[in-house]
């Protein structure tokens, strides 16, 4: 531990209390992102072989020479099933196989058949099948237009940005007799080396040295990048890990967004800096159409976006608008990777929801939590013995605050030694987990993916005889240092490691786990203190591969094979939860994600909803940020503030940093403990809804927690919204942020729509910015008009305790007086549901007739719960209510009606929540 | 617990539970409602929610279906949000608990009477709780009434030693006088030295160094009295080796450890010195030593240069004289200090004073002395570290006296100075019996004291009954 106190020491001697940005690359500092960045627009050396294309009933191939240096790339295109097309750029001959991402496809894509329509010397025109689709290859310059009817959707290489360094022999020393061998041996190589226009040697080709670390860069330069037009387009969103606004800001005046998973320590806002993970998917909306660009590359990868509007004032637009002399907007986006090919899945919408399922078509749909996860977790660095997590326990039954998951940090192991538990601090961890199981309550563990290096250590001599360590460029065994001081990574890119890995979550393996017991992967960028950009270097080595090539995707290996080895565990049966830091496309599929280290002020309060609205958009909706803020200590309104917030995101979890004060709900006097305890319990209440929202997620792919833009894509008023949010789409959320408030102001979208304060139950007309008043107790949240939300009112300690627990329906009426919504239950934790073990109900209201119909006849679940109460907002007073049940039995309904509030209460209607029934206002 | 605290309130309260539970026939009632309130409760009559807010149908009193705002006609379901269930735990002590805790699968209530619905395997704990709990507050009782009497005894001691102190006071006070007396008389003296002397400059300029001289000489006079009494923690008149120890900047090599023969050739061969002797070493620790109080007071009376004298040896005398003077300065600051602390309301905490009690754990040794500071040593070499000095009395507001704070110790990495809760509760010995860090750098000591002890009034008529039980 002695560096790390010396890094952060040096860290902190800087006097801000920010992050130190000179531990992290620019642009200019990163050769391949400063050479590539300086290659100007409308310069093409590609041109496109027509001669050489081949079409098949699936895939269109051709080649495409840089005339520069008459090096040839292939060209592979693909119509996939749902509206996708996929390009692939490669060396036709690289010296060496290039990397491709493997395992974040769920499969390889079905592809539908493409058909050419007309060719010339010029170029070539395929249809993409539906709606009058096409895409047009231009051969001089090089360059691909898809078009819908007469608009162009999207372009690619229409700036000539398109570059391909090809991977090459190093020429500026004769030190490699042998490789100047195999060069001659290969005749096809030859021949067009001899044709090339020597390309200059440009420094950090072949080494590259950033403070004190040296990337020994053995296959030379080989980065990769590839420019798209976006025409109509003002707003993008999404590449997310960034704390910045929702909308993608352009890139011109500084750096490109830097996607390359990094320990940032206290991280700064409002800045294109890569942070923790990364996810190279973006979105282009405007209030025709969404597309989606998902650039398949693990390594480290910058983006630049400039637009054509990007300068003008409100005014200035208005202007070219009345004057009709206005270009079409456009926005200009740029990948560049440093290795690997150009991959590319371009989602063509033209909903919202329909680049969604496109891309969980590709890379899956969120894990269906286990419905306890989705409940409140209390976490801190560190509870520090049995005794204290006792004794949290306690308080929060004490003070009668719910809570599903007690945390344990990095302190709980012996001497950071994962997998273990310090014999004195936690000395009988079943006896603990045990007592958390007779509550109800569960606990996580940290698992982080550095492992000690030490000959006592179990875990650490089975991964280095099994040679599964990530080796050093030299071959050696890679080590770095993190918490427990020298420590090894494992390979997690191998599967035969994951295996391994997997298989130490066994009940006999882990010792003093139980089935309550659930996993953390933190430190998995993967951080190194005192590697590069305190990460790996880039030279090391995943078997044949360099790290560089796959960086990114490391910490996305580390919970697949965590959340793989809790489903082991248990036999397969029990769904996992697994938290991860770092995370690439596809990690939905293992779990959740927290966006780090943040920091217990105003601003980090706000930025967390931009951060999981912009993961939600890329598929990982179980997102959450610390409660409180991880470092430095919250004011009381803050923390009150952050848990009225935290509790209305996917991921509610506090936590905090080992130098904090202590700051469980309880600590800051009776007001603030009844205010905390007051969002914890509209949390609770509102489970059924959460959950069913994630079942919707883990079915369709659309997120849980949304930009108002997804549900009202017309509307420009909500492009930039991002203080404020839906979850699911009936649910409006507009925490407070700002310290002192007095009132905010809400927009309410749609102007057909109305929308209800799920307090008060006033009604409010859509399209319009509705202020309202807040008091300390306040989280103004709107439920929409047309919607009918399930709620259990009764809350318990735990989550698990309230499963038998009866349903209060909420039904909100719209304008046309009906509402529509779902009821989906099944056991909350195990695969069963995929056997159709579960209850998936349609409610609606329609001519004052509320009905449940089941939408899965086939799937077979049985439930105690029962409708205890309807709430009816928006309705009048009827004379009478009678129940009719699936036997045709008809019963009387008591009720109660507010004409002040316009509020229907039906009193214990009764019925089973899993049967039919109808209920009618008369 | 709060218990310790508040057994005074307790026992009557448990008492009469306890008579009730096993005495009484059970009293037919809604499920959920205490004793108390079930007039409120008449089967076939409408009832009215204890707020007033409706009055319902009696059938609708715990219909699983919340009808009053209060939650009160649902004392047994857990269908209101608020409401709560009256656990009866013949045997032990009755409780409410939220009604949110009915039949949630979990043993609330010893009597297993919050589970009648949920399948839940609950044993009936009451009767072992209530023996155990007897025995507890059989045991504590003991401890409180020895405590008790031990307390009688340290209010009486503090009495006398305060008067004592007070007298010593007085003594000082007297002899202070006296010197002043003596320091006024020599300067007469020398004023009379001097009054026929007319000197040369040069003359005149010597004895402004010598008297220069003698201004540092006095103020290092004065340092050394305070060091000495900063050194000696347990007041006893003498600086021991120990007490040296806790510098680790008189360290005389660099190495690591500062041993306690190193300290002892600085207190010049011996294992403690007092105020004579320290004088005579005072050379070997001035040059090092750093104060533990910030805040130096200056002990100097001269305000302005003397002119010249001739006389060394009036100089000397002069100088002891302060000397002296000084140390029965700081004696007297001391014994006033000492004298006006809050020591409780019978001054039955002044036994701790100038006392220190350790804790060892597995890897540190603790160390309170009350009325001073809190430290904290690694068991196994390294210096001390300070874990506050002492703040106030910080319990609540009807128990003050249970809670020592100790503030303003050494800082934390960007976290707070270190500070010490020292929570006292009723025993027969004075013994700290555990430390915890609940907070990075708030630590938390239970210190055990007979001067916390209350008095045992209600306990002898709670044996009396129980035995009859």
């Amino acid at each position: 531990m002695a560096p790390v106190v010396v890094l952060w020491l040096a860290m902190c001697l800087g006097g801000t209390w920010a992050v130190d940005k000179g531990n992290f690359k620019t642009c200019d500092q990163s050769a391949f992102c400063k050479r590539q960045r300086a290659l100007k627009p409308g310069e093409s050396p590609y041109r496109a072989l027509l001669e050489t294309m081949e079409l098949t009933n699936t895939r269109l191939t051709l080649q495409l020479i840089n005339d520069n240096n008459k090096v040839r790339l292939l060209l592979e295109l693909y119509r996939l099933q749902g509206n996708i097309t996929r390009v692939k750029i490669n060396e036709l001959k690289p010296l060496k196989p290039r990397y491709e991402v493997p395992d974040v496809l769920i499969r390889e894509p079905p592809t539908e058949p493409l058909s050419l329509l007309s060719q010339d010397e010029n170029g070539v025109v395929l249809s993409l099948g539906a709606e009058s689709q096409r895409v047009i290859v231009s051969a001089r310059p090089f360059r691909l237009d898809i078009m819908e009817g007469r608009e162009v959707l999207m372009s690619l290489n229409s700036r000539g940005l398109l570059a391909f360094e090809h991977l090459r022999m190093r020429k500026d020393t004769q030190a490699d007799p042998e490789a100047e061998k195999k060069e001659e041996a290969d005749p096809a190589n030859q021949a067009e080396a001899e044709n090339v226009d020597e390309e200059k040697v440009e420094d950090g080709m072949w080494e590259e040295t950033f403070k004190s670390h040296t990337d020994s860069k053995p296959n030379g330069p080989s980065a990769v990048s590839l420019d798209f037009s976006l025409p109509g387009v003002e707003h993008v969103y999404g590449i997310p890990e960034h704390a910045d606004t929702l909308r993608l800001k352009t890139t011109d005046n500084g750096d490109p967004y830097r996607l390359y998973n990094l320990d940032v320590f206290q991280y700064e806002l409002y800045n294109p800096m890569a942070l923790y993970g990364a996810v190279p998917v973006m979105l282009a909306h405007n209030t025709q159409r969404t597309t989606g660009i998902f650039w398949l590359n693990a390594a480290e990868t910058w983006v630049d976006i400039s637009s054509n509007t990007a300068g003008k004032t409100v005014f200035g637009k208005m202007l070219d608008y009345v004057q009709g002399s206005s270009e079409t907007p456009q926005t200009d986006v740029r990948w560049i990777s440093e290795s690997g090919i150009i991959d590319v899945f371009i989602m063509l919408g033209p909903k919202p929801k329909d680049v969604f399922s496109q891309y969980a078509s590709l890379t899956g749909t969120q894990s269906f939590p286990p419905l306890t996860s989705l409940g409140y977790h209390q976490c801190r660095w560190n509870y520090n013995d049995q005794e204290d997590v006792k004794s949290v326990d306690a308080g929060f039954d004490e003070h009668d605050i719910p809570y599903d998951f007690i945390w344990l940090d990095i302190e709980h192991t012996d001497g950071k030694r994962y997998f273990t538990w310090d014999t004195h601090k936690f000395a009988t961890p079943k006896e603990m987990l045990q007592g958390l199981m007779d509550k109800k309550r569960k606990m996580v563990a940290i698992v982080d993916p550095h492992i000690k290096v030490d000959s006592n250590y179990k875990i650490h001599n089975e991964i280095r005889s099994r040679g599964f360590y990530i080796k050093n460029k030299d071959g050696g065994d890679y080590e770095g240092w993190c918490w427990p001081g020298n420590a090894g990574y494992p390979d997690f890119t191998r599967i035969d490691m994951r295996d391994w890995w997997a298989s130490m979550f066994a009940y006999d393996q882990y010792e003093g786990s139980m089935e309550n017991l659930y996993t953390w992967n933190d430190m998995n960028e993967p951080s190194v203190f005192n590697g590069p950009e305190v990460t790996m270097h880039k030279d090391a080595m995943h078997g044949a591969w360099e790290h560089r090539d796959l960086h990114n995707t490391y910490g996305f290996y580390v919970q697949m094979a965590t959340a793989e080895g809790l489903i082991k565990r248990s036999g397969g049966v029990e769904r996992p939860f697994v938290l991860t830091r770092a995370f690439f496309a596809g990690s939905q599929r293992y779990g959740a994600v927290w966006t780090g280290d943040n920091a217990a002020e105003w601003d980090h309060l706000k930025i967390s909803i931009p951060m999981c609205l912009s993961l939600g958009l890329v598929g990982i909706s179980f997102c959450g940020a610390d409660v409180g803020g991880f470092f430095k200590s919250p004011s009381t309104e803050l923390l009150v503030r952050w848990y009225q917030t935290g509790a209305y995101q996917p991921f509610f979890r506090a936590h905090a940093h080992l130098d904090t004060p202590r700051r469980e709900p309880w600590l800051f006097g009776p007001e603030n403990t009844a205010l905390i305890r007051e969002a914890v319990r509209q949390r609770y209440t509102l489970l059924p809804y959460w959950y069913q929202q994630f079942y919707q997620a883990h079915r369709t792919g659309q997120p849980v927690m949304r930009p108002l833009w997804v549900e009202y894509p017309q509307d420009p008023a909500t492009f930039t919204l991002d203080d404020e949010f839906l979850i699911g789409k009936d649910l409006l959320v507009h925490p407070v942020t700002e310290e002192g408030a007095r009132g905010v102001t809400a927009y309410l979208p749609g102007k057909d729509e109305v929308w209800f304060d799920v307090h008060t139950f006033q009604r409010h007309n859509g399209a319009q910015n509705l202020y309202i008043p807040v008091t300390m107790s306040s989280i103004p949240v709107f439920q929409r008009g047309g919607s009918i939300i399930p709620r259990k009112l009764r809350v318990r300690r735990s989550s698990t305790c309230m499963e038998h627990d009866p349903y209060t329906l909420f039904v909100a009426l719209n304008s046309q007086r009906k509402a529509e919504g779902e009821l989906y239950i099944d056991d909350g934790h195990t695969f069963n549901y995929e056997k159709e073990e579960f209850i998936h109900r349609r409610l609606s209201f329609a001519n004052n007739i509320l009905s449940s119909l089941n939408l899965a006849p086939d799937a077979k679940f049985t439930t105690q719960s029962w409708i205890e109460r309807i709430v009816i907002l928006g309705a009048s007073k009827p004379s009478k209510i009678t129940l009719k049940a699936a036997d045709g039995q008809e019963s009387q309904v008591e009720f109660e009606f507010d004409a002040s509030m316009s509020v229907l209460t039906l009193r214990k209607p009764g019925m089973n929540s899993g049967a039919d029934w109808t209920k009618k206002n008369l | 617990m709060s218990c310790q605290y508040h057994q005074h309130l307790l026992l009557p309260l448990l008492l009469s539970l306890l008579t009730a539970g096993v005495s009484s026939v059970e009293v037919q009632r809604p499920r959920g409602v205490s004793l108390s309130n079930r007039q409120f409760y008449e089967e076939g009559k409408p009832f009215t929610c204890l707020d007033n807010s409706a009055t319902i149908p009696f059938d609708r009193v715990n219909d699983d279906y919340c009808d009053c705002k209060d939650g009160s006609d649902e004392p047994g379901t857990a269908a209101c949000p608020n409401g709560s269930f009256y656990c009866t735990n013949a045997g032990f002590r009755s409780s409410f608990i939220p009604s949110s805790r009915i039949n949630d699968g979990i043993c609330d209530c010893c009597d297993t009477t919050d589970e009648y619905n949920s399948g839940a395997a609950c044993q009936n704990t009451c009767r072992e709780l209530g023996r155990k709990e007897m025995e507890s507050l059989e045991k504590m009782a003991e401890i409180a009434k020895e405590g008790y009497r031990l307390k009688q005894l340290l209010i009486q001691e503090a009495k006398r030693g305060l008067e004592e102190k007070k007298k010593k006071l007085q003594d000082i006070q007297v002899t202070k006088k006296d010197l002043e007396d003596k320091v006024e008389a020599l300067r007469t003296v020398k004023e009379t030295a001097e009054q026929p002397e007319k000197e040369a400059k040069e003359r005149h300029l010597k004895a402004w160094e010598d008297q220069k001289a003698l201004i540092r000489m006095e103020k290092d006079m004065a340092r050394m009295a305070e060091v000495f009494l900063e050194l000696d923690d347990d007041g006893d008149g003498f600086v021991s080796v120990a007490e040296l120890l806790s510098h680790s900047e008189l360290n005389p090599d660099s190495d690591d450890s500062f041993t306690e023969a190193e300290a002892q050739v600085l207190l010049g061969g011996v294992d403690k010195v007092d105020t004579v002797t320290f004088e005579a070493v005072w050379n070997n620790i001035k040059e090092k030593y750093i104060s533990e109080v910030t805040t130096v007071k200056t002990f100097s009376r001269l305000q302005e240069p003397f002119s010249d004298n001739d006389s060394e040896q009036l100089l000397q005398d002069n100088c002891k004289l302060y000397v002296r003077e000084s140390f029965f300065t700081v004696f007297d600051i001391n014994l006033e200090k000492e004298i006006s602390f809050d020591f409780g309301p019978n001054s039955e905490f002044a036994y701790l004073y100038s006392q220190c009690y350790e804790l060892t754990t597995s890897e540190y040794i603790y160390r309170l002395c009350p009325f001073n500071r809190v430290s904290q040593k690694p068991k196994y070499g390294g210096s001390e570290t300070n874990l506050g000095t002492w703040g106030k009395w910080a319990g609540p507001e009807d128990n003050i006296y249970s809670v020592m704070k100790y503030e303003h110790g050494t800082g934390c990495w960007q976290g707070p100075n270190r500070s010490t809760t020292v929570k006292l509760t009723c025993g027969k010995e004075t013994v700290v019996t555990s430390t915890s860090e609940p907070s990075r750098c708030e630590y938390l000591m239970e210190f055990i004291s007979p001067a916390i002890c209350q008095e045992p009034s209600s306990l002898e008529s709670y044996f009396h009954e129980h035995q009859e039980l």
